[in-house]
């Protein structure tokens, strides 16, 4: 098959019928290996581990707060492609999968958010610093919350889908921003202070420092939220078409009767 | 161009048009500060720049949902959508006589503000400097945010939720900027990251207000 | 079986409790939601086909 004809093929998935049966067939091999990743990560993650030498047992944290935060920010992303999508081409899937997306994302900021600062108790002494990592996650979850209001707020479909699709292209051109000025503010406060050195934990650089004992289960754990983020997303946008669809059917009903 | 100007001014001025709203809420904000965090001096010095950003953000937003609601109300929003005038002119007029009433008081106020919360004496250039660079952007994106919201008939609320996350760069570096004038620092990178995001804003975010236009006046 | 957590013990048990009752949570809601949604568009669908 050539790329073109590919590229046609997956175009075809944007026909809300089609989208529908493919997802069904899919989405028990998407729950099963993402329930599967999940337990088997979590397990060997948190039975099978040693403690690390300077944090104890907390590091156990990192495989549900690094794969939390990964998926915060890939959801982001993944609504951003799909509005960009919508905007130039139209499928009703691809605005209604941004939408279906949207409380996935604010639940993974949510876990990054709590386990965050239930692990920067006992290791910096405070539930809540005002890191730059911490505070440009708490804006994410801004961004995430206006544009869920956004969606809730407006009645015609279509209308609520281009509106929120220029907000989220909009919103990620600011969170970026935001997370450049946010790293630059907090520099301004405290220069070179030894508990931002420490804020490097709650990041993602930390996969490159720590060994492999901590980093097969982080990938394992990794993927699972990989997995049940696709599963969410499938289903849910799914669940979006339906909605839609009772809304059309309602409206000819009453144009009918 | 010039004549809707004036006609935004006008009816912005006349009774009823939340002229002064905004700088009486500044006020307000600013007076309420020495209640809510008590009044020594020194707190209240190096408190001041960031009061009175947050102050003139707040004032900024308040009047941001009466931006377009009128003219959407009356049907003129349809007859400019219609005029030979690009919309993206059109919402940056607009932008520009929200500016014009509400952030060039609030900056002119900012200074007599400053003196009731005993912002230091190097501070106050800074701080006009950085609020008549800053609020431009406040308002264009404000402008964006309104538009958004323009159909909707509870739109106030969540005009704030959008707009709010939106403020933020703004905010951070604009109220560096006061605070490094207040305490005497190098003010000049987050000069220029403010310059730099106004500039960015009035140029670009007039093209999403009006495709956010179009889309609500269909 | 319980692997010993030391004085972390309630850091790292609260962050998993918190995390796994946030992700059944929201996998419960939008199964909950997907179904009902489903069980509506079925009902309606019917009676469309039953009405012509």
């Amino acid at each position: 098959m050539s790329i073109a004809a590919k590229a046609n093929a997956l175009w075809e998935y944007a026909n809300p019928r089609k989208f529908l049966a493919t997802s069904e067939r899919v989405l028990p091999f998407f729950w099963i290996s993402s329930a599967l990743f999940l337990v088997v990560g979590l397990v060997w993650g948190f039975f099978f581990t040693p403690d690390d030498y300077k944090q104890g047992s907390t590091v156990k944290i990192i495989y549900l707060h690094v794969p939390s935060a990964l998926m915060a920010i890939n959801c982001w992303l993944m609504m951003l492609v799909t509005s960009l999508v919508w905007l130039v081409r139209r499928h009703h899937v691809s605005a209604l999968a941004a939408r279906a997306a949207a409380p996935i994302g604010i639940v993974m900021t949510l876990i990054a958010l709590a386990t965050g600062a239930i692990w920067g108790q006992p290791m910096w002494g405070t539930w809540w610093a005002w890191d730059p990592r911490l505070t440009s996650f708490l804006i994410l979850f801004l961004f995430y919350l206006g544009y869920i209001a956004l969606w809730e707020a407006i009645e015609d479909p279509d209308t609520a889908a281009d509106l929120t699709s220029v907000l989220c292209i909009v919103g990620s051109v600011f969170a970026i921003l935001s997370r450049y000025a946010v790293n630059f503010w907090n520099q301004g406060l405290h220069q070179g202070a030894s508990v931002m050195r420490a804020g490097a934990i709650t990041g993602t650089d930390t996969t490159e420092k720590v060994s492999n004992v901590f980093f097969y289960p982080l990938l394992t754990c990794i993927i699972g939220f990989v997995l049940l983020f696709i599963a969410l997303v499938l289903y849910r946008t799914g669940t979006e078409i339906r909605a839609r669809r009772i809304k059309a059917l309602l409206a000819r009903e009453r144009v009918n009767g | 161009m010039i004549a809707l100007l004036l006609r935004d001014l006008k009816l912005a001025f006349r009774a009823g048009g939340g002229f002064g709203l905004g700088l009486a809420f500044f006020l307000i904000v600013t007076v309420l500060v020495p209640f809510s965090v008590g009044p020594q001096s020194s707190l209240l010095a190096t408190i001041a720049p960031g009061v009175l950003w947050l102050g003139a953000l707040l004032a900024c937003l308040l009047s941001l949902d009466r931006l377009l609601a009128l003219d959407w109300e009356d049907g003129s929003l349809d007859l400019l959508a219609t005029a030979p005038l690009p919309l993206e002119s059109v919402v940056t007029i607009k932008a520009l006589a929200h500016w014009i009433t509400t952030g060039l008081p609030l900056v002119l106020a900012a200074p007599v503000l400053g003196v009731l919360l005993n912002l230091p004496g190097p501070g106050f250039g800074w701080l006009v400097v950085s609020l008549l660079i800053g609020t431009p952007a406040l308002s264009v994106i404000g402008t964006f945010g309104a538009a958004l919201t323009v159909g909707l008939k509870r739109g106030g609320l969540l005009l704030s939720l959008l707009v709010l996350p939106l403020y933020v760069p703004t905010l951070i570096f604009g109220a560096e900027v006061a605070r490094r004038g207040a305490t005497g620092m190098e003010v000049q990178t987050p000069l220029l990251m403010l310059a730099g995001i106004t500039a960015a804003t009035v140029a670009l975010l007039p093209f999403a207000s009006a495709a956010v236009l179009r889309i609500n006046l269909r | 079986m319980m692997p010993d957590l030391g004085k972390y013990a309630e850091t790292v048990l609260s962050s998993y409790a918190a995390s796994i009752v946030l992700l059944v949570a929201l996998v419960v809601f939008s199964i909950l939601r997907g179904r009902k949604v489903r069980a509506e568009m079925e009902k309606i669908e019917q009676r469309m086909s039953r009405n012509g």
